[in-house]
């Protein structure tokens, strides 16, 4: 226990004096929220976290948090957190990132962080939009999506963030709503518990140049119908009365939706989540309405040994071997010679 | 028996060029030979020089790969400009160096390479040996590869492993030549093939036979065994050193110094990779080597280190610089130190990446969106860049901003003596953490350095935010403020220029501190300019060298110290950058003298620039 007992935190605790500033009704105010509130409740320390933004919307983050915080430039924050990390592991380091800075620009460093397993939470804002320059089509944005780069609409396939992460080894995998709040605070919670890279991906509305982006997920009367909360251990249920699940294909590779109580499937016919289960997960991750209800919640977690312990277990072991360091021998080590004052 | 050293033909100094293909093993031998040459107590200089390719295809020009080593009974400067001695262990190696050796030079052929095909793959239309191309030399003519394979006959090695273990049977028949103790090389094998006894005992064999058939036949007129006598060095604990090597010391020694621990995030790149191979090897040091995703991420993950509080490091060469151009922008405006090692290297662009230059001056000082000035110094010789890693170490905490130490292919390969120092007798500079509450600002700053307080993650009360954007200079909060734009701007300049305070003031190498002529250098050019300069003074000549390590801030004195000379002459491995600023710093007629071939400067070549400025000004 430290010298002085921390007292309990609140949500005040956690939030800047700095005015926020992202236009009104922005998803990222829901988002900013959830997390404020979230962390009190889990024990974080303010002095502890630190919060590492590239640059967008999303990135604007770090300012609004009474904690460490670093806004560095468009897509490297996990390059920037992971050195954070191998400098002091013991720091809380959330990474803010967004499609354009996550999967865009920074695509190559979001892909490292994951498969090294850094321990680190990594909150990527999916607007499938550039907000901050104004609109144009990002790397999430489906085909057709129009904008001021592309006014007869984009032609390029989208890359969806969950099969990414998947892809990249992450080890923590999990999708939320910036609006719907609990369980967005749930998953912020797993995140935060889980000793590894935790990828996070939140769907957040932009007003402004992408409105409605997800209306067909999170509209509230097709919400039941279109958003699946996978839970471990619980069947794959979903829909308005709860008689919906999914299932393995019998005639092929796959999932299926089943209807319980229709051609004599009962709830032990609907698959149970594993979220330790990688071939699930990437079934799950790949779902995509309008033919399948979109899967949020922990879709995968499967730790493993975190990048910067294993570093550090290395310096350690490498001191074990040699000993107190002796700098005046590592010079001297080797082939020397002594030229002698001349008599 | 050797002979006794009264029977040895006494000289004062030798360079020899080992040659052959990128595959035979050049760089080794040449290694070894540095190290009994060091130890023999010769002072010296090295240049190795090789492909990239790491096995270009056999016999080939442009796989040859040569290793030269200049040492002398007195202080050596440079590697030496022609070989007295060149090692050819084909007809590409004879081809490509042959150019370089004034008529009388000794030339020792590997004969057993001089095939139909290897001739024509040299470009050799008859050959060499034959067609009187080699009537102005001594030459020597073996054929190594027979010689090395009766050598090795014993251990029953496939034909292709046996004739690998020439490059030893060369390097002892130079033993003899120069009366070299075989015993370090012996035991350097013992120790490098140790899992691989038949290879270990089969290259000591190569190493013997070599040195054996120099004692037992008879070699042409006009060829004989030589001594060169121990030279006058400063009295000392020495050892051989590389510039790489001193770089990867000088980091660990600067991080010490300071009382932090160290991140290095590199990515590999010639010619700095093996400074991360070097720091890789030291993490009981407090060092903390990660190779990064590419070099972006290496460099940002120094500044991720330096921001949660231990020293951030980041190594590369030029186009690795380019690439983390706008991180280092993000470390000016955070106002983090970093220490950034450009090991420079032949471009723009890929370029030649395994040959020399000094052509990433201007991107270090300008290279940057914004107003973004940054220290810089360069190294001057292989131990050098020990002292000034430590010294961009220092300065690069004591101002908070990251910080450039430029080397060079050159001096970073190549080897010379270097007196040891005791870690103790450095100055320490210890960091002090901000841990004070009361009135806490990230961008407080030290009224007489204008540093800003470092305040790391994990200290209660001091939670703060930095970033990219512009900052307030009284609360560090986001400002667009048109006035506090321009202080911001202007005090990221003065912390800088205020470090011309604490580095030494401009000396003059050689010659007097006015005259008619100066020449200016920076970087690995020292050596070959130094020994320019003092021949020319040996003829009477007005010159005197001064060579430059802070680039940036410029030492207090050089403005005024340059006007004192009548002329200036400034060579460089570029197209003329630091001319450049000295011209627009300093408002003087200085004058570029500029090789861009990826080689060093030659001695011969200085002097005769320097000569004839002189006669010119008469």
């Amino acid at each position: 226990m430290a010298p002085d007992t921390p007292r309990a935190l609140t949500r005040k605790d956690f939030m800047s004096d700095q005015e926020v500033r992202w236009c009104p009704g922005c998803g990222d105010y829901a988002i900013l929220a959830a997390l404020q509130r979230t962390l009190p409740k889990i024990g974080a320390r303010p002095e502890n976290t630190v919060f590492v933004s590239g640059i967008g919307c999303s990135s604007r983050f770090p300012y609004y948090m009474n904690t460490y915080g670093f806004h560095t430039i468009h897509g490297r924050a996990p390059a920037i957190a992971t050195g954070v990390k191998l400098a002091n592991p013991d720091l809380d380091v959330w990474i803010i990132t967004g499609d354009g800075d996550g999967l865009s620009i920074g695509g190559n460093h979001l892909l490292h962080v994951l498969r090294r397993n850094v321990d680190v939470q990594i909150l990527l804002f999916n607007n499938r939009v550039y907000g901050l320059t104004k609109g144009q089509y990002s790397p999430t944005s489906l085909v057709g999506q129009r904008g001021p780069s592309t006014p007869l609409g984009s032609v390029d396939f989208p890359i969806h963030p969950i099969p990414f992460a998947l892809g990249a080894n992450a080890r923590f995998v999990a999708r939320a709503i910036d609006t719907v709040q609990k369980p967005l605070m749930e998953v912020y919670e797993r995140a935060y518990r889980n000793k590894g890279a935790s990828f996070v991906e939140i769907l957040q509305n932009c007003p402004v140049f992408n409105d409605g982006a997800f209306s067909s997920i999170t509209a509230k009367d097709i919400a039941s119908d279109r958003q699946l909360w996978a839970v471990h251990g619980e069947p794959l249920i979903f829909g308005k009365e709860r008689n919906k699940g999914l299932r393995l294909r019998r005639d092929g590779c796959g999932l299926e939706i089943v209807t319980i109580g229709e051609d004599g499937v009962t709830t032990d016919d609907v698959l149970v989540h594993d979220e330790t289960n990688l071939a699930l997960a990437t079934m799950l991750a790949h779902l995509q309405p309008p033919e399948f209800p979109m899967v949020f919640g922990v879709i995968y977690c499967n730790p493993a040994p975190t990048y910067e312990r294993e570093v550090l277990a290395q310096n350690e072991l490498a001191r074990q071997r040699f000993g107190e360091p002796d700098f005046d021998a590592l010079l001297r080590s080797g082939h020397t010679w002594r030229v002698d004052p001349e008599t | 028996m050797d002979l006794p050293s009264r029977e040895r033909k006494q000289l004062d100094e030798v360079v020899i060029r080992l040659a052959g293909d990128s595959g035979d093993g050049m760089q080794k031998a040449g290694e070894q030979f540095t190290l009994t040459t060091a130890l023999a107590g010769n002072d010296l200089a090295t240049f190795p020089d090789f492909p990239a390719e790491i096995r270009a295809p056999a016999g080939t020009t442009f796989g040859v790969s040569g290793f030269q080593i200049h040492f002398a009974d007195h202080d050596v400067l440079t590697p030496g400009d022609r070989p007295d001695v060149l090692v050819a262990m084909n007809p590409a190696a004879l081809k490509v160096n042959l150019g370089d050796l004034e008529p009388g030079a000794l030339v020792i052929v590997n004969t057993g390479a001089f095939t139909p095909a290897n001739l024509r793959k040299a470009g050799y239309a008859s050959n060499p040996l034959e067609d009187g191309t080699l009537d102005p030399y001594r030459v020597i003519e073996i054929d190594i590869s027979k010689q090395t394979l009766a050598a090795v006959e014993p251990f029953e090695l496939g034909s292709r492993d046996a004739l690998r273990c020439k490059n030893f049977w060369a390097l002892g028949l130079l033993y003899w030549m120069f009366d070299r103790d075989p015993e370090p090389t012996l035991a350097w094998l013992d120790e490098k093939f140790a899992s691989k006894p038949v290879i270990r005992d089969a290259n000591k064999a190569a190493l013997k036979a070599g040195h054996a058939y120099g004692e037992t036949v008879e070699l042409p007129s006009g060829v004989e065994p030589y001594r060169v006598p121990r030279a006058k060095l400063a009295p000392g604990l020495y050892r051989n050193v590389t510039g790489n090597e001193a770089t990867a010391w000088g980091l660990v020694a600067g991080a010490r110094l300071a009382g932090l621990e160290m991140v290095l995030g590199s990515y590999p790149i010639t010619p700095a990779s093996n400074v991360l191979h070097y720091l890789a090897r030291l993490r009981h040091f407090g060092v903390t080597t990660f190779q990064t995703e590419d070099e972006i991420a290496a460099i940002c993950a120094a500044i991720g280190a330096s921001f949660a509080g231990k020293l951030g490091v980041t190594t590369t060469s030029g186009p690795g610089v380019a690439l983390k151009t706008e991180a280092i922008g993000l470390a000016i405006a955070a106002e983090l130190p970093v220490v950034i090692v450009d090991i420079q290297r032949a471009g723009p662009s890929t370029g030649m990446p395994t040959k020399t230059e000094q052509s990433d001056l201007l991107q270090a000082m300008y290279g940057r969106n914004g107003d973004a000035p940054v220290p810089v110094v360069a190294a001057a010789t292989p131990g050098d860049c020990f002292t000034m890693a430590i010294e961009a170490t220092r300065l690069a905490l004591r101002a908070m901003v990251p910080t450039f130490l430029l080397t060079d292919g050159y001096i970073a390969n190549g080897a010379a003596p270097w007196k040891i120092p005791d870690f103790d007798s450095l100055p320490r500079f210890p960091v002090h953490f901000h841990e004070e509450r009361e009135g806490f600002h990230p961008f407080l700053r030290d009224p007489e350095t204008l540093a800003r307080v470092w305040a790391k993650p994990g200290t209660p009360g001091l939670e703060h935010r930095i970033g990219g954007l512009e900052k307030d200079y009284d609360s560090g909060n986001i400002s667009y403020d048109p006035d506090n734009h321009h202080r911001m701007t202007k005090v990221r300049a003065e912390k800088v220029a205020r470090l011309a305070d604490v580095i030494p003031e401009q000396e003059v190498s050689s010659g007097e501190d006015h005259g008619e002529l100066a020449v200016v250098g920076w970087g690995g050019t020292y050596g070959a300019i130094e020994a320019a300069v003092r021949k020319c003074r040996e003829r009477g000549m007005s010159v005197s060298h001064i060579h430059i390590r802070y680039l940036h801030p410029f030492p207090k004195n050089l403005g005024e110290l340059l006007s004192r000379f009548d002329r200036i002459l400034v060579p460089e491995l570029n197209n003329g950058q630091l001319v450049k600023i000295l011209r627009s710093e300093f408002l003087v007629p200085a004058e570029g003298l500029n090789k861009i071939a990826g080689q060093p400067f030659k001695v011969s070549e200085l002097e005769s620039a320097i000569t004839s400025r002189l006669q010119k000004g008469a």
